[in-house]
């Protein structure tokens, strides 16, 4: 069982209270797979939902280079992955995604390259261009749980 | 003083042999031992497993190129972060192990100040000195003012330079790693066909971006003909270089200026981090250099990017002033150089939140 949720995300600031809106719905435990190719925003959203989590003025650098970054909050420890440079999924396990998704909140670029450790149990959020370039657009998929708190954010 | 330096944050398994008087006597990388790998290494060696593997060969063949056992030594310095925390803890426990077992201090260096401090190892400077740091996994402008004291004048908001110039050569398809590519195509490339935006041009303070200026070259890339004939490779790469180039030479200007009214004293200014391999930013340094009455400095490219003899070096520079860490100390995956660094720069430019 999936539910289907889509935003237009006009201007970065909408990517931004987006992030926002989400970060106030996360629990231990959550896994949120952020799709789309680059420059579609996926960091962006990450950065203002990890912000909203934990400092308004937190650093939150790429992780592109490190593959995972890690930040205590209120609300868990958010673990920030970005996955792109992954050439297996296999090697997904050094980067203990088991404990993260156990009991962190996982915030995932480039899911894809997780392959079968994607948890099925996810919100999958998938950004992408709108038209010239203008604005984006937010696709948001829950599976499991996601399903039933996804219809917070349609209805506000 | 002989101390020997473990590098294990990222991608490299290294280790080396450094002494006081600036000699590196013994260096090896994981990309030299191993025949099998292509020369500079596709596949990031993110496992723990795989510097597990090979750390502790590595440190004896470094030790056997120096001629030394570990008795000789005065240090054994790790990298305590920051990075991939499962290297880390290989590298900091090796260390730690080393030292414990031959009676020697332990030094846990940050890796940020492996590469703030090299420019003393290959070049003899004093301090202060200002620093643009630009690599993979990092874009920051420091006023190095001494052993354990930085300032960081500027930092990227988002995207490290490195990353920038990896992911606009794999969409232009000119392979990895990107800056390379990018330097080697952007060669044949006409400066005047396509105008790349300058990020953060003109605004205040030393912050980079690199994220828009990504993007804008990812909708140009998609807006000309599949795949891209050899001259649009190039003509895109030019494009890109220079707006990364321009863009860079603004914030490095600023923060120059910043360093000089900050820090009379200072006379160097000095890049490290692989994108100081690129010759049409060392160029732009060198300009800025001379505006500003700072001499531009490069270390040599394999002292630039990751590497022990970095980490040997800082261990050195702490451990004449006296300083070494506990056997307790614990790997730290995020650890900045100036803890007193204002956090939210990224929107300080931008006015009141969304």
């Amino acid at each position: 069982m999936s539910l289907v949720v889509s935003f237009d995300l006009p201007a970065e600031t909408d990517t931004i209270r987006l992030g926002r809106r989400l970060a106030a719905l996360v629990r231990p435990g959550d896994v949120i797979a952020l799709a789309g190719t680059l420059g579609t925003g996926k960091s962006t959203l990450a950065r203002a939902l990890i912000r909203a989590l934990t400092d308004a003025e937190e650093e939150v650098p790429s992780p592109t280079f490190t593959l995972v970054q890690q930040y205590e909050s209120a609300a868990g420890l958010v673990w920030h992955f970005d996955l792109y440079r992954l050439e297996k999924p296999d090697d997904a396990l050094e980067l203990d995604i088991e404990e993260a998704f156990a009991d962190g909140i996982s915030l995932i670029e480039w899911p894809d390259r997780l392959g079968p450790h994607l948890p099925r149990r996810r919100l999958e959020v998938l950004l992408h261009q709108g038209e010239a370039g203008l604005g984006r657009h937010a696709t948001l998929t829950a599976y499991g749980p996601w399903a039933e708190r996804i219809g917070e954010l349609a209805h506000e | 003083m002989l101390v020997l330096g473990i590098e294990s944050s990222c991608d490299e398994t290294a280790a080396a042999v450094v002494n006081d008087r600036r000699e590196i006597l013994g260096e090896v990388v994981l990309s030299q031992l191993d025949e099998h790998r292509p020369f500079g290494g596709v596949v990031p060696e993110i496992a723990a497993r795989s510097h597990l593997a090979h750390l502790d060969r590595l440190v004896a063949e470094a030790m056997r190129r120096a001629g030394l056992g570990f008795a000789d030594l005065d240090g054994v310095a790790a990298t305590g972060g920051p990075g991939l925390i499962g290297g880390v803890i290989v590298g900091v426990m090796t260390g730690k192990a080393i030292a414990l077992a031959s009676g020697k201090p332990f030094l846990a260096v940050n890796h940020l100040e492996g590469h703030a401090l090299t420019p003393r190892l290959t070049h003899d400077i004093g301090f202060p000195y200002l620093l643009l740091l630009a690599s993979g996994g990092h874009c920051q402008l420091l006023a190095v003012e001494g052993v354990g004291r930085y300032t960081r004048l500027g930092t990227t908001i988002d995207d490290a330079a490195g990353e920038a110039f990896d992911k606009v050569a794999k969409m232009a398809g000119l392979g990895y790693p990107g800056g390379p590519a990018v330097e080697k195509a952007a060669a044949g490339g006409d400066p005047a066909r396509f105008a790349l935006p300058r990020p953060m041009k003109g605004k205040p303070g030393c912050d980079f971006s690199f994220s828009g200026l990504k993007n804008a070259a990812r909708l140009l890339i998609e807006s000309l003909p599949q795949p891209l004939a050899e001259q649009d490779q190039a003509d895109v790469a030019r494009a890109f270089q220079d707006a990364v180039a321009d863009s860079m030479a603004d914030r490095v200007r600023r923060g120059a200026r910043e360093m000089k009214s900050r820090w009379p004293a200072a006379r160097h200014l000095v890049v490290a981090g692989g994108v100081a391999a690129n010759a049409a930013l060392r160029q732009v340094l060198l300009r800025i250099g001379n505006e500003t009455g700072l001499e531009f400095l490069a270390p040599p490219l394999k002292l630039c990017t990751d590497n022990a003899a970095m980490i040997a070096w800082a261990g050195i520079e702490r451990l004449r002033l006296g300083q070494s860490d506990d056997l307790s100390f614990a790997p730290r995956p995020r650890w900045p150089l100036d803890p007193n660094a204002r956090k939210g720069a990224p929107n300080t430019w931008k006015g009141a939140k969304a």
